[in-house]
């Protein structure tokens, strides 16, 4: 497969189906349990669904941002290759990964308007989420913050005696900053149980993967730190589930950490602020629609007898009725309260802050010119 | 009671809360079998082992980043930044993650790191082992700033540091490390933060000040009683939050005001505390409240002592109060 490399990238690339959903000649899939493949397609077509409708949300007004993952399914899905008590530290497009881990689409919607209920109380931009009780680390948006975070999570799970191990993803653009590279060299020195999940989507915003490094690939970095780096295709969901696995089983092992580049593009814009018709060919995202890892995957299941139109039907069907009751339900919901603003700045009000909190109570309130 | 400088008394404070709290995790550059460039992490690679004082690979990026994993994931890590100057490659993990993880994630994730760093100048330092950040940090939200001035206060606000569960930086004044000693307890003790401490009363003009500045502040308050000028010397200890009562009580008394510290002047700690008590005591001040501070130009190698606020300038300042 090529990628924007160019065209011949010869450095082994792992996948099990091929464009159309066959398993290729002599590969073996990993083993899964059907009702786990059935509930795998389930939680892609939710994330799409839910992609769909809250770009739409975004367009009528209704939230200040959003970030589809369309043609990046998949790459969410590595986790599951981790048990309830590992620990994923996100960037800001692994939706399915917090569906999976059972996050509910009702928090999520209420997150994406920054309500009464949102679990971070309307603190954050939408998509960045945080849910502590399913060990999944609040998002930011500095790129790359979390990956050493990461190492540091693997570090005290290793002075634990656990065998717990830390998973943590970013993009190939995110392989230029300073904190891959020191998180990378820490963890290798450590030998930290930690999944290093690269999803090379080919733009990091308007910076094509070719401007972003020299290197043949992003997984090739893996030898300057001392561990394995493992090309695959991010398309093909058991590839993404069989190279995930032999990953944290190295970790759990004691053998440390890998780095994972799963190579899959963006098919939309980095953002909804995004226009990407000003910077790339048209032509190009349309290539890749050809490998769309829903249809790969449901080709699969579909020749397994997993998978009717009428099972994908009625998974739509319930998602969209699930994501319409959210929205629904954020019609009657009100911001935040105001006097929880300066709460849990630090675990309890200084005299400053309380005295600032007094001066902002006693001013009239203002009426946020944004919907919520 | 024995006598400890301060390097000593930080380094009791570690190994009596390592002790204490085995979730407690030191990292760092050199301060495993080294103990730290200044020997403050002396012994403890013995005591505790490699697992619990870690010698990490040289970015400080890394270092405050993995202590922030460590905390969420529930240890209580106490990193050690070598220099302050060498802070800035960990700023973004400081100001944009560790100052904010408790409020983004609506208060999933407390992220108690203290971290702890020798700053300041008077050490032949040059640019880059002489600066003092602190204003920096103090205008972040979210973060504590705690700078000691004498072993005493070093052991048990750094104790007090590690048994809070906010993100703080605790500065040490590296210029009077092993020149403060004094009589320090053994075994535990906390000193309270946000508390300053009274160094010296007096009712004609009040010097604010921290960490080694304290020392010559005290100089200067001896110069002035003999030229009959009676000082009071206040020792901040804590930054943020600060002291602002016990600030507002002693210029209520003297009217009178110099606030000093190393860091440049201009939007340094000083002008907040000047700003606080005018906004609350502008009546009771005989005169403007005079800052005696680092200038606003790169710290010197060779001239750092020109650079360096001395008992002199402050002298001078106390002068300008009283002569208003």
């Amino acid at each position: 497969m090529t990628d924007r490399s160019g065209a011949a990238n010869t450095e082994p690339l792992v996948q099990i189906l091929d464009d159309d959903g066959v398993l290729l000649e002599g590969v073996e899939a990993p083993n899964l349990p059907d009702a786990d493949l059935v509930a795998l397609f389930d939680t892609m077509v939710l994330t799409r669904a839910m992609d769909d409708r809250m770009m739409r949300l975004q367009r009528q007004g209704r939230l200040g941002f959003y970030m589809k993952s369309l043609g990046e399914e998949a790459t969410h899905l590595a986790v599951y290759a981790l048990r309830e008590d590992d620990w994923v530290l996100p960037s800001y497009r692994e939706q399915g990964a917090w569906f999976w881990r059972g996050y509910k689409v009702s928090t999520f919607v209420d997150q994406m308007h920054g309500n009464e209920r949102d679990p971070i109380k309307g603190r954050q931009m939408p998509v960045h989420h945080s849910a502590a009780e399913l060990n999944m680390v609040s998002i930011s948006s500095p790129v790359g913050t979390q990956i050493p975070q990461a190492v540091g999570i693997a570090m005290a799970m290793q002075l634990a005696k656990t065998d717990r191990v830390a998973l943590t993803y970013f993009g190939e653009g995110t392989s230029s900053s300073g904190d891959f590279h020191v998180a990378m060299n820490l963890a290798g020195v450590r030998k930290a149980p930690v999944i290093f999940f690269c999803r090379n989507n080919g733009w990091a915003i308007s910076v094509p993967r070719s401007k972003q490094s020299a290197g043949a690939s992003f997984a090739s970095r893996a030898a300057g730190y001392g561990m394995p780096g493992v090309r695959v295709d991010g398309n093909d969901l058991l590839a993404i589930i069989q190279v995930t696995r032999e990953a944290v089983a190295r970790a759990r092992r004691g053998d440390g950490p890998t780095l994972i580049e799963a190579v899959t593009y963006r098919i939309e814009g980095h953002s909804s602020s995004d226009d990407p018709s000003v910077y790339r060919d048209a032509a190009e995202p349309e290539a890749w629609k050809k490998r769309d890892p829903l249809d790969r995957f449901r080709n699969y299941l579909t020749q397994k007898g997993l998978m009717t139109p009428g099972l994908e039907a009625q998974m739509e069907t319930k998602h969209h009725d699930a994501i319409t009751a959210a929205i629904a339900a954020c019609d009657h919901t009100a911001a935040p309260p105001v006097e929880d603003l300066f709460d849990e700045v630090f675990e309890q009000l200084p005299w400053h802050l309380v005295e600032q909190r007094a001066q902002l109570l006693a001013y009239p309130r203002v009426r946020s010119p944004h919907k919520h | 009671m024995p006598t400890m400088n301060i390097i000593q008394a930080v380094n009791d404070a570690l190994s009596i809360e390592m002790r204490r709290e085995p979730k407690m995790v030191l990292l760092g550059e050199d301060i495993g079998k080294f103990g730290g460039v200044f020997r403050a992490t002396s012994g403890l690679f013995e005591e505790f082992g490699g697992d619990r004082v870690i010698d990490t690979p040289l970015a400080e990026g890394g270092i405050i980043g993995a202590a922030i994993g460590m905390a969420l994931y529930g240890l209580r890590p106490v990193p050690e930044i070598q220099f302050a100057d060498f802070i800035f490659p960990a700023f973004d993990q400081i100001v944009n993650e560790l100052a904010k993880f408790r409020y983004r994630s609506g208060g999933q994730y407390p992220c108690p790191v203290v971290i702890r760093t020798p700053y300041g100048g008077g050490i032949r330092g040059g640019h880059y082992h002489s600066q003092s950040p602190e204003a920096l940090f103090i205008h972040t939200p979210g973060l504590k700033v705690v700078i000691p001035s004498n072993p005493y206060d070093a052991k048990g606000l750094l104790l007090s540091a590690m048994r809070q569960n906010d993100p703080l930086l605790f500065m040490e004044p590296k210029r009077i490390y092993r020149a403060s000693r004094g009589e320090v307890p053994e075994g535990d003790y906390t000193v309270p933060l946000g508390k300053a401490k009274l160094v010296r009363e007096g009712d004609q003009v009040t010097l604010i000040g921290y960490g080694s500045m304290v020392p010559i502040l005290e100089e200067a308050a001896e110069k002035a009683a003999a030229d009959g000028i009676s000082v009071e010397v206040i020792d901040l200890r804590t930054l943020l939050p600060f002291d602002l009562e016990t600030l507002i009580t002693s210029i209520k008394k003297t009217g009178r005001g110099v606030v000093v510290h190393e860091a440049p002047k201009t939007a340094g700690f000083g002008a907040e505390l000047v700003a606080s008590i005018c906004e609350r005591a502008m009546q009771y001040l005989e005169a403007p409240i005079q800052r005696v501070c680092g200038f606003d130009i790169p710290f010197p190698y060779t001239l750092e002592h020109e650079y360096m606020p001395n008992s002199d300038r402050i002298l001078s300042a106390v002068h300008t109060t009283l002569e208003w």
